[in-house]
């Protein structure tokens, strides 16, 4: 293995599972995410050259972001053109009531369901702030977007993943 | 402050956003707002539902092998062949045009540099250890949540004792402890760990008597935070976020000697 692949792999190995996160939350799928990753490393190395130090996830995570966005625009292109526009969804007048249940009873399948059922924006900021405890700053960096944007549009996406929930456990109830 | 003021900032106060200004703003609010802490107490509820680990999707097994398999099989950049003819003699005068370049700006600016500190490059060797330690098997050498069984391993290993706290209550669990080598000489390593983040905690004496105050640093997306009391030196580095990583040092600092 010739030096340069040696650093790269030392450097950019270790965030594979913060890479696959992202691909799959994006993509909502298994297989999709895997090659994406493959697809976003191997752009990566690519421009290796460029990268001209400092944050290393970061930088990994916007390629990765990209990547999955071009997908979207060939394989998925509806999603993206849904605008995430709050007054969509009422709010459920439940939400914020006393007897509200409580989220914690909340099992895995359903956080996934509510999670995958926000739009795109949303569970990207969502999943860049909440799994990978990304700064408003790096997520504005990765999503290119005003770090004011990230700050209200992840208002509104806990707003949302909150009543999907709510909603589930109510259906199940 | 009303409420209309406040709600905006209220997910940049619980995301650790805020200026100091506007956070205590937001915390005298939150004193006497029924509404507003009541969503905040929402916001807390719904982190820790998230944070439960059931929603992070780590990379299957064979990812890793595929990625690198693909990294190692991909050709150094060929140079289109329709570049080389003409192309040639302008790209030396290039080359040579730079090279006078970088030498001018070299010598113009290099001795403005000053050397790094030694803290600078201990900090460096921190980031490093921490990202050997994320590759498999890299990290543990004795995992155990026990305190008891972490602390007593180290013996004849080390010339110290390493303090071993457990901060399960606060939300950190200890995953274990390693034996590293840090700026020439053996030191304990103790690995904590939050939802998916893992914090590596160096620990040896310090040649110094008095107590340090904290010194921060972010380098590749890893924060490096280190201090030292009594007699001990403490380098604290993970990609968790500022606020938690804060979080775990101040709930580490009420525990130890």
């Amino acid at each position: 293995m010739d030096e340069a692949s040696a650093r790269f792999e030392q450097m950019f190995l270790p965030h594979l599972d913060a890479a696959h996160n992202l691909a799959r939350w994006l993509t909502r799928n298994g297989h999709d995410a895997e090659d994406l990753v493959q697809e976003s490393y191997l752009r990566a190395f690519r421009f290796f050259g460029g990268f001209k130090g400092g944050d290393s996830r970061s930088w990994l995570l916007t390629i990765v972001r990209n990547t999955c966005y071009s997908w979207l625009q060939r394989n998925r292109r509806q999603e993206l053109e849904t605008p995430f526009d709050e007054e969509m969804h009422t709010s459920d007048p439940q939400a914020f009531s006393p007897e509200k249940p409580l989220l914690a009873n909340a099992d895995g399948q359903m956080l996934q369901q509510a999670l995958e059922e926000l739009p795109v924006t949303f569970r990207e900021i969502l999943v860049l702030r909440e799994l990978e405890g990304l700064s408003y700053k790096e997520i504005a960096d990765i999503a290119g977007m005003p770090i004011g944007t990230v700050m209200s549009g992840l208002a509104r996406a806990r707003k949302r993943l909150r009543e999907n929930l709510l909603n589930a456990m109510k259906k199940e109830s | 402050m009303s409420c209309k003021e406040e709600q905006p900032l209220l997910e940049g106060y619980f995301d650790g956003e805020l200026d100091l200004v506007r956070n205590v703003e937001v915390e005298a609010h939150l004193q006497e707002c029924g509404a507003c802490s009541a969503e905040y107490q929402g916001l807390q509820e719904l982190r820790s539902v998230l944070g439960s680990g059931s929603l992070y999707l780590k990379a299957p097994a064979g990812l890793q092998r595929r990625v690198q398999d693909a990294i190692r099989g991909e050709a150094p950049t060929v140079r289109p062949s329709w570049l080389s003819g003409w192309w040639t003699p302008l790209r030396w005068a290039s080359v040579a045009a730079s090279l006078v370049l970088v030498a001018l700006v070299t010598w113009n600016v290099a001795p403005r540099f000053s050397p790094r500190s030694p803290d600078e490059t201990l900090a460096r060797e921190i980031v490093d250890s921490h990202v050997r330690s994320l590759m498999p098997n890299h990290l543990i050498d004795v995992p155990s949540s026990d305190q008891h069984t972490v602390k007593p391993w180290f013996n004849g290993k080390v010339d110290f004792s390493p303090p071993v706290v457990d901060l399960q209550d606060q939300g950190f669990h200890l995953v274990g402890g390693r034996l590293d080598y840090l700026g020439g000489k053996p030191v304990a390593a103790l690995i904590y760990q939050r939802r998916q983040h893992l914090i590596n905690l160096f620990v040896w004496p310090s040649p110094e008597d008095a107590n340090s105050t904290q010194a921060s640093n972010s380098q590749q997306g890893y924060h490096v935070i280190h201090w030292v009391k009594s007699k001990m030196t403490y380098w604290a580095v993970s990609d968790l976020n500022t606020k938690e990583l804060g979080d775990f040092i101040t709930a580490l600092q009420k525990q130890l000697p």
